[in-house]
Formats: structure tokens, C-alpha cells, sequence
């Protein structure tokens, strides 16, 4: 097992050099004035010169990707054209906020889209089937920001039982960072209030986020579902006489949800990506808000920290995915 | 399989799938809804009931008008028709949507039918290609080039099909994998035919089915894009009216003004839901082994 593990994080390696590569090429090949943008529209030829040659902007391209692959190696992923600041230190700031609003809606998602889609298999070809699968096309067609912008006007603004936006009202002291999520470290220091302030501020969010993988992970629970009831196996369970709870939660959904997991793993890569446009709504502070700052400036190490960031958590989540698709489904373990 | 063979004569395979599409009350939903937003996308700026708002004119003394028989979904902070505007954005989603999903259909079967068929390390260095570009998330990646290639409908066409070829080369690469095994590809080979036409005259059109099917599925997650570009600010400049930017000009209007955005809201809902039944459709009947 171990030496699954370690190879596949091996191939993390070659991973992380090719975005590397596509994200500089991006950022040095493309027509595109980043100096420019962040001298400002006042500065004089020498002041633009000046700027790029102190962010090393003047040397050949592949000079300019040797620089930044040696600092990546020791954890310096560049520094922002525009504040100046690391974008490691960026990064570190702005991944907790955007982790936890994606396990939130991953966490909505599974939860309630396994159940429903199981449900959904039993009832199969009757009406609430039949309803379950426009409302999932529904779903998956409401655009996000539409969506949070709409539960805002509702919840927010007109009902006003939910708080507007951000991760917690600036009068709040955030709890000190132990794992960077607000929820859980308000939990572990017992700030009660800070707890239930900060989960109140990520439920619309994490909503909209949640609602096109809610309804994709209840679709294929239905079919796996559906799939798995026509297996022998079933039909030997059934024969024997096992009760109908069991023979459901014990070999219909272990079956199917394993089936479901690959799904899961590649949506959690999506939903990292995804947030881009809810943070927007939500001006919730995370990656997707952050790149979206960098990215309108032509700032790109940032974008690129972004990229390498996602792209690396989104190997891990398949890796775990893996791991847990051997512990639900032994005969496919570590192959 | 086996009811064809019991019922001679066979009906041919696209009378077949038209009667399948037919059977399925959504996907008939669907196609309507999808000739309907494209009628508008042709005509909408000619129905408008004030074609100028499109263009750019602006009225002041209209300004923040709530819905009204005058202006069905009201106006907006410039005191154009939101009606108007919504209709006239359709032609840009429309477009930018075929555009996306031609371009990245495109290239992706281009790149997938070379690695499926040439194989080695051509392959190989394809499809690793490929996998890295699925990596990054295509909204990040699409946002990126778009940002340095600069504002523009054809730059942001450009920028999100760069970001949407994957999908279809690995597609591509599988079916490709497959038809190079079947027994017409060899018989041409013992005719003489050379690699091209092979690939081209008789390997890719039996790949069609599974590309049209995924062309449908996506050109409603392609409006959805060209619409987010449009939300974080770029893209499409005003006054050319965009969903994604209308809707996001009219946030900083609430709660007071909600009617700005519900009609460029509700206009992307309606468009990918169509596209998206169709899409549905289209796969059950053209391609039932990729029903789920």
C-alpha cells in the first residue's frame, strides 16, 4: 500500500513541470501588457523598464522559467507584479477559505445526492423519478453566479436571515488559525458564536456551489443504483432471504456507491475550479477570488500559483479516491 | 440486437434514433426550446421592442423603471429596456457557444483521431498533454488567456475553446482506438488506401455519433462559461449587450432594482436547459450505450 501511495505521488512530479510549462506559456507567450497594467497608465519608458527588469520581465523567457522552477523548489511560487506580496504567502492566506467552501458543498452534495439517488433508483419510471431527473437537468443548468445572486436577494436582502457575504462580519475576531477553517477552529477553541456566525455565512455559498454536483452525484447513484439491482448477487440475497434493509444498505448501496466515487473525484477538481465565480458573488476571500484579481490585471504568478495549487489538490483528491475505492471495494485494492 | 434481426425489414439507423428521440417527451421539450432561443437569436434584435437600447442608446428619464406593460422586465441604471437588452444578448451567447464548441470539437478530435491512430509516442505525448490540460480547471485556464489576449468576442471564443478541446481528444482517441480494429479499416488498408484517407473517410465518420452527442451536451456548459467570463468582467465590452456582464452590472442595483437581473438571469437558464434537455435527448437516441 505504501508503495502505491509513493508512486503515485511520484507522479506528481511531471505534473506539476508541465503546468508549470502551459501556465508560462500563458503568462510569456501571449500578447498582453502585465508591466504596463501595474506601472499604471502615468509611468515614463524608464520607470516601465526599470519594473520589468526588477522582476527579472526582460530576460528570455526560458531564463525566466529556470528562475521560477529553482525558487518553486524551495517554496517560493514568485511574487506579484502588482502588491508585491509572495504568492506563497497568498496562497497559504486564501486556500483554507476556498477548501472549506468546497468540502462544505462537497459535503451537501454527497450527502444528500447519494440518498436521493438511491431513492430515485427505487422509485425508477415512476413520477418522482421521472421529476427528479428535470429538476436535476435544471440544475446543472442554473448558472452558479445566478443562483447565489438570487438566494442573496432572497435570504439576505429581503428575508434578511442570512448574512450578505464574506466568511465572517469584520466585528468578528476569525478564531487563531489551527487548520485555517473557521468552522472547525471556532469548534475546536469552543467559540460557540463564532461557530454559529461563520456557518451562517457559509451555507448560501456553499448552496450554490453544491447544487450541479448534488444533482450529477444523484444521477449516477440512480443508474449505479439501478445497475447493481439486476446483479446475481442481488438476486442471491434476495433468495436467501436476507431483509430488505440489508440487502439494500449492505450490497445494493456499498455496490453502487463505489461506482459513484470516481464522480465524486472528479468533481471535487471541477468544484475547485468552480469557485471562482461563486467567491465572486460571495466575495468570499479564496483562491478563485484571488486569481480573479491577478488575472484581470495580467498579473500572472499568482495565476500560476493558483493553477499549481489546484491542479496538485486535485492529484490528492484522486489519490484519496482511490484509497477509499479499494476500502470500499476490496477486489480492486492497490491494482 | 436480437429484436432487429426478428423484425425484417430493419428500419434504417437514423429513423430508428429519430423514433427514440420522438418517444421521450423531454428531449421534444428540449429541441423546442433550443429552436426557439436560436428563432431569437436571428431575429430577437428585429422583435425587440426597442431595438436603439441594443445598440447603446441611453434615456435617463427612463431610468430604474419596475416592470410595466411599457417595459416587461423594466429598465436599467441607463434607462434601456431589460427585455430589449436580453433579447439582443442572445445572439452573443448563441454564437460564442457554437463558436466554443466548434473550435474545441475541432481541435480535440483532430488531436485525439492523430494520437488514436498514429499510436507510439505520439500518443503518449498527446494524451499526456491532454490529461495536463484537464488539470487545470478551464475556467482559471479560459480566464487566463482571455485576460492576456484581451477584451473581444473572438478573443474570448478563442480563449474558452483553448480550455475545451480535451474532453473531445480523449473521446475521440477511444473511438478511434476501436474503429482502427474493424475489419473495414483493414480491408481499405489491403485496397491501398493511405493513412489519411483512412483516418478521414472511414474511421472518423463512424465517430460522428458519440461527437455530435457531446457536441449538444456541452453547448449548454459553453453559454454558461461564456456568460461567467462575462460576470467576472471579461470578454464582450459594453454596449454590446452579454447576459454574464448585464447580470453583473445590475448586482450593484440590489435589492432595490431586482428586475435588472432577472431577465439576463432567466434568459441563461432557460437557453442552457433547453440545450441541456436536447443534449439529453440526443444521447439517449444516437448513442444508448452511453446512457447512464
Amino acid at each position: 500500500m505504501i508503495t502505491f501511495i509513493l508512486r503515485r505521488l511520484l507522479m506528481l512530479v511531471p505534473v506539476l513541470v508541465g503546468l508549470t510549462v502551459i501556465m508560462f506559456a500563458i503568462a510569456r507567450l501571449l500578447p498582453g501588457d502585465p508591466v504596463g497594467l501595474a506601472a499604471g497608465p502615468n509611468a515614463t519608458a524608464a520607470e516601465r523598464a526599470a519594473l520589468a527588469a526588477e522582476f527579472g520581465l526582460d530576460r528570455p523567457v526560458w531564463e525566466q522559467y529556470g528562475t521560477y522552477v529553482a525558487g518553486l523548489v524551495q517554496g517560493d511560487f514568485g511574487t506579484s507584479l502588482l502588491t508585491r506580496r509572495p504568492v506563497a504567502a497568498d496562497l497559504a492566506a486564501y486556500l483554507p477559505a476556498t477548501l472549506e467552501l468546497v468540502l462544505a458543498a462537497m459535503l451537501l452534495a454527497v450527502g444528500l445526492g447519494i440518498p436521493l439517488g438511491l431513492l430515485t433508483a427505487l422509485w425508477r419510471n415512476r413520477w418522482p423519478d421521472y421529476l427528479s431527473q428535470v429538476l436535476a437537468i435544471g440544475a446543472i443548468s442554473m448558472p452558479r453566479f445566478f443562483l447565489g445572486l438570487l438566494l442573496q436577494l432572497c435570504f439576505a436582502m429581503w428575508l434578511n436571515w442570512l448574512p450578505l457575504a464574506g466568511r465572517l462580519p469584520i466585528i468578528v475576531f476569525p478564531p487563531d488559525p489551527i487548520t485555517g477553517f473557521i468552522t472547525i477552529d471556532a469548534a475546536l477553541t469552543g467559540q460557540w458564536d463564532v461557530l454559529r456566525t461563520a456557518l451562517l455565512h457559509l451555507l448560501m455559498p456553499a448552496l450554490a456551489l453544491s447544487l450541479s454536483p448534488l444533482a450529477t452525484i444523484m444521477r449516477m447513484m440512480r443508474s449505479s443504483t439501478i445497475e447493481v439491482m439486476g446483479q446475481d448477487y442481488v438476486m442471491t440475497a434476495r433468495a436467501l432471504g436476507l431483509p430488505r434493509h440489508l440487502i439494500l444498505t449492505r450490497t445494493i448501496a456499498r455496490n453502487a456507491v463505489s461506482a459513484t466515487l470516481t464522480v465524486i473525484g472528479l468533481y471535487f477538481g471541477w468544484l475547485l475550479g468552480g469557485t471562482v465565480l461563486v467567491e465572486t458573488v460571495f466575495d468570499w476571500p479564496g483562491l478563485g477570488l484571488y486569481a480573479t484579481k491577478a488575472i484581470l490585471s495580467q498579473d500572472m504568478m499568482p495565476v500560476i500559483g493558483v493553477a499549481l495549487v489546484i491542479g496538485l489538490l486535485f492529484v490528492f483528491a484522486n489519490l484519496l479516491i482511490d484509497l477509499a475505492y479499494g476500502l470500499i471495494n476490496p477486489k480492486v485494492r492497490y491494482s | 440486437m436480437t429484436d432487429a434481426v426478428s423484425v425484417p425489414p430493419r428500419p434504417d439507423r437514423l429513423a430508428r434514433a429519430l423514433f427514440r428521440f420522438r418517444q421521450s417527451r423531454l428531449s421534444v421539450i428540449g429541441a423546442v426550446m433550443v429552436a426557439v432561443v436560436l428563432l431569437l437569436a436571428v431575429f430577437g434584435p428585429m422583435i425587440a421592442p426597442y431595438p436603439q437600447d441594443i445598440a447603446g442608446a441611453v434615456s435617463t428619464a427612463e431610468r430604474f423603471q419596475p416592470p410595466s406593460l411599457a417595459h416587461p422586465l423594466g429598465t436599467n441604471e441607463l434607462g434601456q429596456d431589460v427585455l430589449s437588452l436580453t433579447l439582443g444578448g442572445t445572439r452573443v451567447s448563441v454564437l460564442a457557444g457554437f463558436g466554443v464548441v466548434l473550435i474545441g470539437a475541432a481541435i480535440g478530435t483532430l488531436v485525439g483521431a492523430v494520437a488514436g491512430y498514429v499510436g507510439g509516442w505520439t500518443d503518449e505525448a498527446l494524451m499526456r498533454l491532454t490529461d495536463l490540460t484537464l488539470t487545470i480547471p478551464g475556467l482559471i485556464l479560459a480566464m487566463a488567456i482571455a485576460a492576456a489576449l484581451g477584451p473581444g468576442f473572438q478573443n474570448m471564443v478563442l480563449a474558452i475553446s483553448l480550455s475545451w478541446w480535451p474532453g473531445y481528444a480523449r473521446l475521440v482517441r477511444g473511438e478511434v482506438l476501436a474503429a482502427r480494429e474493424e475489419v473495414y479499416v483493414t480491408a481499405a488498408r489491403a485496397l491501398g488506401a493511405g493513412p489519411g484517407r483512412i483516418l478521414f473517410r472511414h474511421v472518423l465518420p463512424n465517430c460522428v455519433s458519440p461527437i455530435i452527442v457531446k457536441m449538444s451536451l456541452d453547448m449548454g456548459f459553453a453559454i454558461l462559461t461564456v456568460a461567467g467570463l462575462g460576470f467576472i468582467g471579461i470578454g464582450v465590452r459594453p454596449p454590446t449587450p452579454e447576459w454574464g456582464t448585464l447580470l453583473s452590472t445590475s448586482r450593484a442595483y440590489m435589492p432595490d432594482y431586482w428586475w435588472t437581473a432577472m431577465g439576463p438571469g432567466l434568459a441563461m437558464f432557460i437557453a442552457v436547459f433547453g440545450f441541456n434537455l436536447l443534449g439529453d435527448g440526443l444521447r439517449d437516441s444516437l448513442d444508448p450505450k452511453g446512457r447512464r
